[in-house]
């Protein structure tokens, strides 16, 4: 079987198209790239939506650490010490086995036990507990210069905090939400080793490259390819957030610009 | 305290005391020791992996500077879990084959047959005829070793950030003095840098305790296979204490055991911090001295 064929069978595997059987026997390099690709597709999706939803919800939990009524701000401060104090591999299997004994209540709870929508929201409360605790320190290091300036002005609530405010915590953030974004495409490998099940074997790229470290008893393939996909993962992240963080900048003299390193951090 | 005897027949509190201390439980807690000892074995041999992968990337020797660079870069980018899963299993055939290479020395078969990972007899590890406990211990060994290694690298990272941040000039000043680069690293670079690495450390820390469900990936029986174990659903045929499916509340109690656990940890670590910085002249210690004056 030629490697294109294996590529129009494996391409679009993880999510149900193509060929209904996995490989059982002689695996070619082919089908191992194919597949852990295939299997990136839910790691990107589930990257990209937590990501995208979780910034409001960090914006709105940084300002609520930072406000100044007490029941809101104490809420925002269990909200981020319970997700960010506890193992994400634990918060899934919480949460999974949360979703399954709810079930009964209402039928809604159903779609909630399956990967794509119940860990999803899983990722979503977690990068957002993450992003919220980056947001609310840059909050506070937003210059006292900047606000008294917009005062000056006459900007105040919404527009200073839209024009003024918000902006420049973004700016001073950038560096440490682009670590987070980055842990966070990682953690989406923990999906599916965490209760959730891979329905008709449709899972992502760690699904897959254990599925063939088990079946060769190999490991010294499946995993570089994964690690390879994973590396340029972080490439084309480290660039995306590299140009935002270019236009945050745009109006700083640029040396006093911050560059984009990338910083080790950590798992959860 | 209560009659357990008889399970049957009891109910409230006294049905719960006595389905908390089932022979099953007890595995549970002492699973929670499993737990601790992993952290207290790996968080050292951790800090000496970074240690000597910190050290390896400032080397003058270019070979070994590559290698400790190599080591640091190579668990970014790369998802751990994916490394945990690889270590398992690299470490486990790599101690095999070094042990074929010298015990079997004239075994002609090649090692690798299509799928299957052949040794002969007497380098398996551990041995077929080995008692279970053998088998357990050496699986939490090659789990610790793993978690070891890519703590380790982490811990390289901070301690390399540590030493260059280690102010120049007392390295000039220990140039000036006539110390040899080695007492140079050893009596000025390494006791200064504590301070710097301390925040990346109990970072790290923190990790690491999250980390340890990651166990249950590795094959050990830890806390989160006991509590899947147990949490399931029983029937009255096969246990004296029958339920629904209480995984849900068990893992709600794990949840509460690591937020306990990483809040102790948080308090503890900024008391040391705070030990650290009296006297030293950064903005934390400035502000120290201004509170107590």
């Amino acid at each position: 079987m030629s490697c294109t064929q294996t590529i129009m069978d494996y391409g679009l595997r993880s999510v149900g198209i193509g060929e209904r059987l996995l490989p059982r026997t002689d695996f070619t390099l082919c089908q191992q790239f194919t597949l852990i690709g295939s299997g990136m597709i839910w790691n990107i999706y589930f990257g990209v939506v937590a990501l995208s939803f979780g910034f409001f919800l960090a914006t709105a939990v940084a300002m609520g650490k930072a406000s100044h009524n007490r029941l809101i701000r104490k809420s925002s401060e269990w909200f981020i010490f319970v997700f960010r104090g506890s193992p994400l591999f634990i918060q899934f299997f919480f949460a999974y086995f949360c979703f399954l004994a709810l079930k009964p209540v209402a039928p809604f709870f159903d779609v909630l036990s399956s990967a794509w929508l119940g860990a999803l929201i899983v990722l979503f409360l977690n990068t957002a507990a993450y992003s919220g605790e980056i947001f609310y320190g840059a909050l506070q290091s937003v210059p006292k210069g900047d606000m008294e300036a917009a005062d000056a002005y006459g900007l105040s609530g919404w527009p200073r905090f839209r024009r003024i405010t918000w902006p420049t915590m973004l700016r001073l953030a950038w560096p440490a939400y682009t670590n987070e974004a980055i842990f966070l495409f990682q953690s989406t490998t923990l999906v599916f080793f965490s209760g959730f099940p891979a329905w008709q074997q449709r899972g992502d790229a760690l699904y897959y490259a254990s599925y063939f470290a088990d079946k060769t008893f190999n490991p010294f393939v499946p995993y570089p390819i994964l690690a390879g996909y994973f590396i340029m993962l972080t490439l084309v992240i480290i660039s995306i957030f590299g140009l935002i963080n270019r236009r945050l900048n745009r109006h700083l003299p640029s040396d006093r610009r911050q560059r984009l390193k990338m910083r080790m951090n950590v798992i959860r | 305290m209560f009659d357990c005897t008889d399970p049957s027949q009891l109910s409230g509190l006294s049905w719960l005391m006595c389905y908390l201390t089932t022979g099953k439980h007890l595995s549970l807690y002492i699973s929670v020791g499993t737990v601790l000892l992993l952290l207290a074995i790996t968080a050292p041999t951790a800090l000496l992996f970074g240690f000597g992968g910190a050290s390896a990337a400032r080397s003058r020797i270019p070979p070994l500077r590559w290698i400790g660079k190599g080591y640091i870069a190579v668990v970014r980018g790369v998802p751990d879990i994916a490394f945990f899963l690889f270590f398992v299993i690299a470490l486990d055939q790599a101690f095999e084959w070094l042990r074929h290479k010298w015990k079997c020395p004239d075994w002609s078969e090649p090692i690798r047959q299509g799928s299957d990972f052949i040794v002969c007899a007497e380098a398996k590890l551990p041995l077929g005829t080995a008692p279970q406990w053998v088998h357990e211990t050496y699986g939490f060994f090659v789990a610790v070793l793993t978690f070891a290694i890519v703590f380790g690298a982490f811990a390289a990272n901070v301690l390399y950030g540590a030493m260059r941040a280690v102010p120049r000039a007392q390295i000039e000043t220990a140039e000036a003095y006539g110390l040899s680069p080695r007492q140079t690293f050893w009596r000025i670079l390494v006791p200064q840098m504590w301070v710097f690495a301390l925040p990346g450390l109990s970072n790290l820390w923190m990790v690491l305790i999250k980390a340890t469900p990651l166990l249950f990936l590795l094959g050990i029986e830890d806390i989160v296979y006991w509590a899947r174990e147990l949490g399931s659903a029983k029937t009255p045929r096969f246990t004296d204490y029958p339920h629904g499916d209480w995984r849900m509340w068990y893992f709600l109690a794990l949840l509460i055991f690591y937020l306990a656990f990483t809040r102790v940890s948080e308090i503890v670590l900024d008391r040391i911090m705070g030990r650290l910085t009296r006297g030293q002249a950064t903005l934390a210690g400035e502000a120290q001295r201004k509170a107590a004056a």
